[in-house]
């Protein structure tokens, strides 16, 4: 009754791709936000304890505790606190490597958003930095941050490491 | 601490590979435990509660993996708790399972936490699209070398510390069976040389992918009293977390990070780490990190980080040796990455780390983190009863 020996090697990897589809709430706050980038406008939140300014609002300051929510439009400019150059491939990246990385905070905003600098060679990309956003065309605008296609270099003059290191 | 003394009496691992094509998932976890339980000398049936760990169930898009692992790790009809506390859940699993011995719940725990890189895409899974922002951040390393950037900055460190990192911890894998990479003729050259994938970030700083799995057996000090082998006992352990964004954050040394080793050397009765406790593992998936956790773990004063690792302290024979095992930077199956840091710790004051073995370690820390430099985990076992 028993099954003769079977010789080959065991199955080891089988490919089974996996998707996933998101349909997000915004809620109020987000909204907020979003509506404002089909307008071409970026429109953060403000702490009433703290003043900080938040991108997007927050329903609850992460620091204290109460809606940071006060509605404050933020400059599409600023400086670069941080960044890296990707080098590495990978099957979702936006642009064939290299490209460039950032943290941008915004001039009005206390915390930095995460965006892409194009338009400089990668090298030539530094802490300090001054850029400006580039957005798509108006029929292509949209209650989303692809919005921005990405930011480019303003020409001003780097700001000093102080402006950016309690952003770091 | 007010609570029941908890010892460390079963450890093991398995051989950490790219591929560990030999075995499934179930066979992964229980190769860790069926070690751990014959370092104890216990069986399936003398554990009370399993508590198993692993990062986002997106790694190898198996939901939920705890419940049919129950089953290969003999939980049936047992308690089984699942952590998730992404890159330091294999410590904060560590100290869930420590907890039910301190509180008294049960009395002989089995902590095990996995990942099987190689049945999954993890760069995948931590690039998601969503709305709110460009889809940019290529992984892991996309996200921390311009963190990286931010330390060399701020700290002034030469550009060549973390090629020094990266050819240390793979020395110290050397010595390591277990070990995932064991780079044969290492040197500065060869990382200097390899390629850059996230600038700063070369390929040989950073760590790599791996299929493996840690287990740990836990127990009451009065079961402890019959173990085979000397125990390590918990001194103190400790989780923090805290937003991975807000105005002011200090993503290079982070808040939750400070206050969590705060609180393990207050547990411990270490007022400094640096003299007090004899190794380190540390959590350090590329090599700048190294650093950076001296500072927020207070083994250096903020910037200085650098100049304890450039001084050769932090290899095996140095003051302050970190990572003898060979740390992520040489074996990183992302779930098990911090229990093998809890596990290596408490193999040093065990006297079981063999080649690795620090002379004499009386107190070691395990540390992990996870997130955005946001969860963080970490213990301090001791070679004495506390």
């Amino acid at each position: 009754m028993s099954a003769p020996p079977d010789e080959r090697p065991p199955v080891t990897v089988l490919q089974a791709p996996v998707r996933l589809d998101y349909t997000v709430t915004a809620g109020h706050h987000l909204s907020t936000y979003l509506r404002a980038l089909a307008d071409r406008k970026i429109v953060g939140g403000r702490c009433p304890e703290c003043h900080k300014v938040y991108l997007p609002a927050r329903g609850a300051c992460p620091t204290c505790g109460v809606p940071a929510d006060a509605p404050v439009e933020v400059a599409d400019q600023g400086t670069v606190t941080t960044f890296c150059v990707i080098r590495i491939p990978f099957d979702a990246a936006p642009f064939p490597p290299p490209y460039v990385a950032v943290a941008i905070l915004l001039d009005g905003a206390d915390m930095p958003i995460f965006h892409l600098v194009r338009g400089i060679e990668p090298d030539a990309a530094r802490m300090g930095m001054r850029v400006r956003a580039v957005w798509v065309p108006d029929d292509q605008l949209g209650p989303t941050l692809a919005s921005i296609r990405w930011f480019e270099a303003t020409g001003e003059p780097d700001a000093p490491f102080e402006a950016i290191a309690s952003h770091l | 601490m007010g609570a029941n003394r908890c010892a460390i009496v079963g450890i093991g691992q398995t051989h950490h590979k790219a591929k560990r094509q030999d075995v499934s998932i179930a066979g992964l976890v229980r190769e860790a435990a069926a070690r751990a339980l014959a370092d104890a000398e216990l069986t399936w049936k003398d554990i009370d509660a399993v508590v198993i760990g692993k990062a986002p169930d997106m790694f190898e898009g198996v939901m939920m993996p705890e419940l049919y692992l129950a089953d290969a790790l003999g939980a049936v009809g047992k308690p089984m708790l699942r952590v998730h506390t992404a890159g330091s859940v294999g410590g904060s699993t560590a100290i869930a399972a420590a907890h039910l011995v301190m509180g008294g719940v049960h009395q002989r725990v089995l902590t095990v936490a996995f990942e099987k890189q190689s049945e999954s895409d993890a760069m995948w899974a931590l690039s998601p699209k969503i709305p709110f922002q460009p889809q940019l951040t290529a992984g892991a390393g996309g996200y921390f070398a311009p963190l990286v950037r931010a330390y060399i900055r701020r700290s002034g460190a030469p550009d060549d510390v973390g090629l020094q990192v990266a050819v240390k911890d793979r020395l110290h894998a050397l010595k390591n069976p277990y070990a995932h990479l064991r780079i044969k003729g290492i040197d500065r050259a060869m990382v200097a040389d390899s390629p850059m994938l996230w600038d700063p970030i070369r390929y040989l700083e950073t760590c790599p992918s791996s299929d493996g799995a840690c287990a740990m057996v836990m127990t009451s000090e009065a079961i402890a009293a019959a173990a085979p082998r000397p125990p390590a006992w918990v001194h103190g352990l400790s989780t923090r977390s805290e937003p991975v964004v807000f105005a002011g954050r200090d993503q290079v040394n982070p808040q939750a990070g400070r206050d969590c080793a705060r609180d393990v050397y207050t547990q411990a009765g270490i007022s400094d780490p640096r003299r007090d406790l004899a190794c380190a593992e540390l959590y350090v998936p590329f090599s700048w990190f190294e650093p950076m956790w001296l500072e927020n773990l207070g083994f250096a004063a903020p910037g200085e980080g650098w100049k304890l690792t450039a001084s050769g302290a932090t290899a095996l024979g140095g003051a302050l040796p970190i990572n003898p095992s060979g740390g992520v930077l040489s074996s990183n199956p992302i779930g098990a990455s911090g229990m093998l840091r809890f596990a290596e710790a408490a193999m040093q004051v065990r006297d079981q780390a063999g080649e690795h073995q620090v002379d004499g370690a009386r107190r070691a820390l395990g540390h992990a983190y996870g997130g955005g430099s946001q969860f963080f985990a970490m213990w301090i076992v001791g070679r004495d009863r506390p």
